[in-house]
């Protein structure tokens, strides 16, 4: 049901670590809770992230949500395809709707995050 | 999500029908309604395009009856419904002495008298005013509350006429808008009224309680041919908000009089007496403090409920309703302004997240179906 690759936050977040990189973004689960996603507001290249701070929001139709970061680091890039299309969000959460890109400052955050298995569960999956 | 510790939440006739549709379930003014079976957005677009079914047997269907049930009414409502022929209606609204909203509502004329339909979330609220008026007056007038037995289902849509013409024999091309019929739908005994909360041409079908579901199959399956889809209260809200029509709890409640909320048409001063009758003529006379505007957001971010409005750098009012319009693809708001600041074309800001965000006022409703073809 969730990506195996991926590592989740409780704020149904996930993030994809690649070296000292990593890509994060919301899981199909959130974007589901949500509904249709009609807007996406994150930090620009540079800002600084710390784990599960509210970092952006994301907005449906019907409310405001806050975007969570799962883990801490520097913004290398955002995903600007979202300025045109929030809706990736809800079609591809977990590939063309990634948010942003991080530079990791401690991977050993990863720690607190769980695995898909455990994701699942939280969900109800 | 979780089961757990959920009020007595009222449930409407089709609620096994709209869970089985894989509908999401929310709390609404005390009762489990369908805020969307799969997406706000498509369910919208299928009432602005083709035809959506709603369930709104949540609202409350009031049965004025009796000797002096117009004399009552007329004394009860703002608007004059001594001007109804039967199978007329009208938007109203009930205000209090002092001018303030008890609820928005629509009076039909029926062959026993006027049925008032209120808000589910003011149905007690309707129900405790309307026998506080009668027996202060002392009218030869009965209220009846009939919303427990009366199913209300609404097709909605410029293929809705189409849709309903396949199981009635009612002439529709006859019934025009804010009118109402009694009739046969798919068998069913319905009162059939041309009315609706979308900007859309459409239908509102009350019908008995314990009918409901067999009316509700026999649409949702006539229905198919003509793109119809169940629809619920999110795209009810964002079909109202484009069409520039008030929700009640939004953009209209005790502390707003029908004149700031561009009502004041509804409201006849020369009917005779009526209650909230001299506050509202001060008002009418003097003009409204603030008035409600229509915004179009010009920088990056969707205003919401609650949020503040700056005019030149100062707060000067609230955001009553806001989206992105899925017709217009833009965000798009109501807002009480000053009535010195309200104009179309006039530059304010919104406060999103601690941020002035540029709004331009434009004309109402930001919606407006077209018109059907000539011939």
């Amino acid at each position: 049901m969730f990506p195996d690759d991926l590592r989740y936050s409780r704020e149904h977040e996930w993030v994809r670590v690649d070296g000292e990189q990593a890509t994060i973004g919301i899981t199909s689960f959130a974007a589901n809770e949500l509904g249709d996603i009609v807007f996406v507001e994150t930090p620009e290249a540079g800002a600084t992230l710390s784990q599960f701070a509210s970092f952006g929001v994301v907005e449906s139709v019907k409310a405001v949500s806050d975007l969570y970061a799962p883990i801490s680091g520097e913004v290398m890039e955002v995903n600007d395809a979202l300025r045109d299309q929030p809706e990736l969000l809800n079609t591809a959460p977990f590939e063309d709707g990634w948010i942003a890109r991080i530079k990791l400052s401690d991977p050993g955050e990863l720690d607190a995050l769980l695995d898909a298995a455990a994701y699942a569960e939280l969900t109800g999956g | 999500m979780t089961d757990a510790a959920a009020p007595t939440l009222l449930r409407t006739p089709l609620h096994d029908r709209h869970v089985a549709l894989g509908a999401r379930m929310v709390p609404y003014a005390g009762w489990q309604m369908p805020v969307q079976y799969a997406s706000i957005i498509d369910e919208h677009r299928t009432v602005r395009g083709a035809v959506g079914l709603f369930d709104l047997s949540h609202m409350g269907e009031v049965q004025i009856a009796g000797v002096e049930a117009l004399a009552f009414t007329r004394y009860a409502v703002v608007s004059d419904p001594g001007s109804l022929e039967p199978g007329q209606a009208q938007y109203s609204m009930l205000c209090d002495a002092d001018g303030g909203i008890i609820d928005d509502l629509i009076v039909y004329r029926t062959d026993d008298g006027y049925l008032i339909v209120c808000n589910a979330a003011n149905h007690a609220a309707v129900l405790d005013h309307l026998e506080a008026l009668r027996g202060h007056g002392d009218f030869d007038a009965t209220v009846e509350d009939r919303s427990e037995r009366t199913a209300l289902i609404a097709p909605q849509g410029p293929r809705a006429a189409e849709l309903l013409g396949t199981l009635t024999d009612l002439d529709l091309a006859s019934l025009g808008y804010y009118r109402s019929q009694r009739g046969t739908v798919a068998g069913i005994d319905c009162l059939v009224a041309r009315t609706g909360y979308t900007g859309e041409d459409g239908f509102e079908l009350f019908c008995d309680a314990r009918r409901a579901t067999r009316l509700w199959d026999a649409l949702l399956e006539a229905g198919e041919p003509f793109g119809l889809k169940p629809c619920g209260l999110g795209s009810r809200d964002t079909l109202r908000l484009e069409a520039g029509m008030p929700l009640y709890g939004n953009e209209l409640g005790r502390d707003v009089n029908p004149y700031e909320a561009n009502l004041g048409r509804v409201v006849k001063l020369d009917k005779g007496e009526f209650m909230g009758r001299a506050a509202l003529a001060s008002v009418q006379q003097a003009g409204p403090a603030r008035k409600l505007v229509g915004l179009v957001m010009r920088d990056t971010a969707i205003a919401r409920h609650g949020y503040a409005v700056q005019v030149d750098g100062a707060e000067a009012g609230l955001v009553t309703s806001g989206t992105v319009s899925p017709t217009l693809g833009e965000p798009i708001a109501m807002a009480y302004l000053p009535a010195a600041a309200a104009g179309v074309g006039g530059e304010v800001e919104v406060i999103v997240r601690d941020r002035p965000h540029r709004a331009e006022q434009v004309k109402l409703p930001f919606y407006k179906r077209p018109k059907p073809d000539a011939g």
